[in-house]
């Protein structure tokens, strides 16, 4: 059947007919829409077979839940935003120890030019870290059909696979021809190797032999899958290679076909039989596309003669940040530029912001009202909406870095002398990273006021179940914050003083207290108001 | 038959559904589509915008190359002007004439319309009045803009119409009948240009 699906789609859509039996996601742009897409389609069809797809707290708890699933021999994927793989790294990198029973795929969605995201990383490194095979499709329709190969070799080989796409892959919609052989479920089978998954050292050194043993296998996987070919041209002297959609880039500046040899990854590690034919054709130079840092750039260069000019992000020929564009391509193979209008100089910029009617917007009032009464008031802030807070009108944080920094960073601000340390985060992020350097604040008596900005969703991503709804009182109060501390407010104009007093009692007590202002986000409001009616 | 578009607008607009009509009326047709769309912290009130490509021959980029652009659809006449520099020589500006002023340094509103104007091929109409007229409510306004848009992208009325039909198919027969509505006075304003 022909669909016209997101890439993020066309990814989910392959998981379900490969039979997996669970998705392990915490959301994250440009990767949410994968796990969205299975809760839907469970929703518009509770009859099919049950796969677990409730959101995961982080992504580590998604890894981890995962890996357990493919324990018991059933198929399991993960999805996440780059920098989730940060938080999920020790799993991720350990998994690779591990192996898989039933396959097991995760999906790392990068971001270069950060439409969404605090840093351009690049997840290859982290297969090639873990020595895990990468999968990275070149279109829509090759993520659906790759997904079902990192099935099938992930089981094959008792290997995790990871499946790297960067946001045009993510959130583009092309037509997909989907398969007819839908597979069922697995059925539960331990691992026949037991001994493997306890990585206690004397067994981690035997797996970690075979681990290295068989990147030769994966690595031949690679040569064998057609999605990574090299396509000879007429000019001999010049070859380009393109990783994942680079080469739609290649190939919309050449319609009629690349007038030198195309060297096209889709799949790593990066065969060096397939570079060596790429040499073999006698070129002096290689021009290296590929989305996210200069990886394959760096890793070619010890492939080939010295004599073979290597060009690409790193010379300057593409440029060093940022996604790749046609444009940007067509400069790099020296075309013509096409003709355009100039730049229009009266458009002026405009910025995203907090929505009229957002709860984060009363509680900045209030909180910049108060911050302004000390001298020198400092506000840690997170990862989330609340972080459109350092645009005007408020002004109002000094940092945002990673999800949960906001409470250990006021916190080791305060330990350096700060005072007032706020630290404000979202519910969301809060039970995501936040909760552990809460315990830390107590433990140290911190003086510290953390506001937990709750509007009971996960709001940037559009609004998807938050895993501390209804229970972040008893979480602050269990890790031993004093309940007195513990103080709820509603953020609504009509409450302003309120708030601004119940902040001022906070910062003027020396110790850790926390600050709800609890109103349901905006969107998620009108949502469920359209939903009630209906 | 090749269209490049740019659909523009700011974030919450509705420009997406314009693209889900536009593809299915393609898909319907055997064309190839590739829309690349913008999902995340841009879209809170800031400007957004789709490539939509839709080709009889398999389309290789999700983005649309610099000055290739067939068609400009913006639900506001500044972010119309945002992509000037990706339309080719040739190419269509359809754009909704009402203002979003949710930034304080908006410029003059008639200093927009001149620079609109001054471009080789612009449709400007003011989509919410004509919704309104219509009997549609403010939300059909995108759809009076692709209405407005048909004569000049190569597919036939009938078969748009259609498309609005199955994709708001869900929401109900009135729902439909609206948005036909919509449609069909954005088709109508053009035509009689």
């Amino acid at each position: 059947m022909k669909l016209l699906l997101l890439g993020d789609e066309a990814i989910a859509l392959a998981a379900i007919h490969s039979g997996i039996s669970g998705v392990y996601a915490y959301p994250g742009t440009p990767s949410t829409e994968i796990t969205e897409y299975i809760q839907n389609r469970q929703k518009a069809d509770p009859e099919s077979a049950r796969i677990f797809c409730r959101w995961c707290t982080n992504e580590k708890t998604a890894m981890e839940a995962a890996l357990g699933m493919s324990y018991m021999g059933k198929r399991a994927m993960v999805c996440m935003k780059h920098v989730g793989m940060n938080v999920a790294a020790d799993a991720f990198v350990n998994s690779a120890m591990t192996g898989a029973n039933g396959g097991l795929v995760v999906v790392a969605a990068d971001d270069p030019s950060m439409h969404s995201s605090q840093n351009e990383q690049d997840s290859r490194f982290y297969g090639k870290f873990a020595m895990i095979p990468v999968f990275e499709p070149s279109s829509q329709q090759e993520a659906y059909d790759m997904v079902r190969d990192a099935f099938d070799f992930s089981e094959k080989n008792r290997i995790p696979v990871l499946l790297r796409i960067t946001t045009r892959m993510a959130h583009s919609r092309a037509e997909v021809e989907t398969r007819s052989d839908i597979l069922a479920q697995k059925s539960l089978s331990y691992p026949e190797n037991p001994r493997q998954w306890v990585l206690l050292p004397a067994n981690s050194k035997v797996r970690n032999e075979q681990l290295i043993k068989d990147q030769e296998a994966f690595e031949e996987g690679a040569l064998n899958d057609h999605r990574n070919r090299f396509i000879p041209g007429e000019d001999k002297s010049l070859a380009i290679v393109t990783c994942g959609i680079a080469y739609n880039y290649l190939m919309e500046n050449f319609p009629g076909g690349a007038p030198c040899g195309v060297l096209k990854i889709s799949r790593y590690p990066v065969p060096r039989k397939l570079v060596k034919t790429m040499e073999a054709e006698g070129i002096n130079r290689v021009i290296v596309m590929e989305e996210g840092q200069p990886m394959v750039e760096e890793l070619i260069k010890g492939m080939i003669s010295s004599d073979i000019q290597v060009d690409g992000r790193l010379t300057g020929v593409l440029p060093r940040t940022g996604e790749l564009t046609p444009d940007s391509v067509r400069a790099a193979v020296r075309l013509v530029p096409h003709e355009t209008f100039p730049k229009d100089d009266i458009v002026v910029p405009r910025p995203p912001a907090l929505c009229q009617g957002c709860g984060h917007r009363d509680m900045y009032a209030a909180l910049n009202e108060v911050a302004a009464e000390y001298e020198n008031s400092r506000v840690f802030s997170d990862i989330g909406c609340y972080t459109l807070g350092a645009l005007p009108p408020f002004r109002a944080i000094h940092t945002c870095v990673d999800m949960g920094a906001s409470i250990t960073m006021a916190k080791g601000a305060a330990d350096a002398g700060q005072f007032p340390s706020f630290a404000v985060i979202g519910d969301s992020t809060f039970t995501h990273s936040g909760i552990t350097g809460l315990l830390d604040c107590v433990n140290s008596n911190a003086n510290v006021v953390i506001i937990i900005s709750d509007n009971l969703t996960t709001g940037m991503t559009g609004g998807q179940d938050s895993a501390g709804t209804g229970k972040l009182e008893s979480i602050c109060a269990g890790v031993g914050v004093d309940p007195a501390h513990i103080r709820v407010v509603v953020p609504l104009a009509k409450n302003m003083e309120e708030i601004k007093n119940t902040i001022r009692e906070e910062v003027e007590y020396n110790g850790v207290s926390v600050v709800i202002p609890r109103r349901e986000c905006i969107q998620t409001f009108k949502r469920h108001s359209r939903e009630k009616k209906k | 038959m090749k269209q490049d578009i740019i659909l523009a607008g700011v974030g919450g607009q509705g420009i997406l559904s314009i693209a889900t009509v536009l593809g299915e009326a393609a898909l319907s047709g055997g064309l190839h589509i590739k829309q690349a769309e913008v999902h995340g912290m841009s879209q809170r009130g800031g400007d957004v915008q789709s490539n939509l490509r839709l080709s009889s021959e398999p389309i290789a980029s999700d983005l649309i190359p610099s000055g290739q652009v067939d068609m400009i659809m913006s639900l506001e006449p500044m972010e119309a002007l945002r992509y000037v520099q990706e339309l080719s020589k040739d190419g269509w500006i359809v754009t909704s004439s009402v203002p979003f002023v949710n930034i304080n340094n908006y410029p003059e509103k008639e200093e927009v319309y001149r620079h609109l104007q001054a471009m080789p091929h612009t449709v400007m109409l003011d989509v919410e009045q004509l919704a309104k007229e219509a009997g549609a409510p403010a939300q059909a306004a995108n759809m009076v803009l692709l209405g407005a848009a048909v004569p000049m992208l190569g597919f036939s009325y009938d078969s748009v119409k259609d498309a609005v039909a199955k994709v708001f198919a869900r929401k109900g027969e009135e729902i439909v009948a609206k948005n036909i509505a919509a449609l069909e006075a954005g088709f109508r304003h053009s035509s009689n240009r």
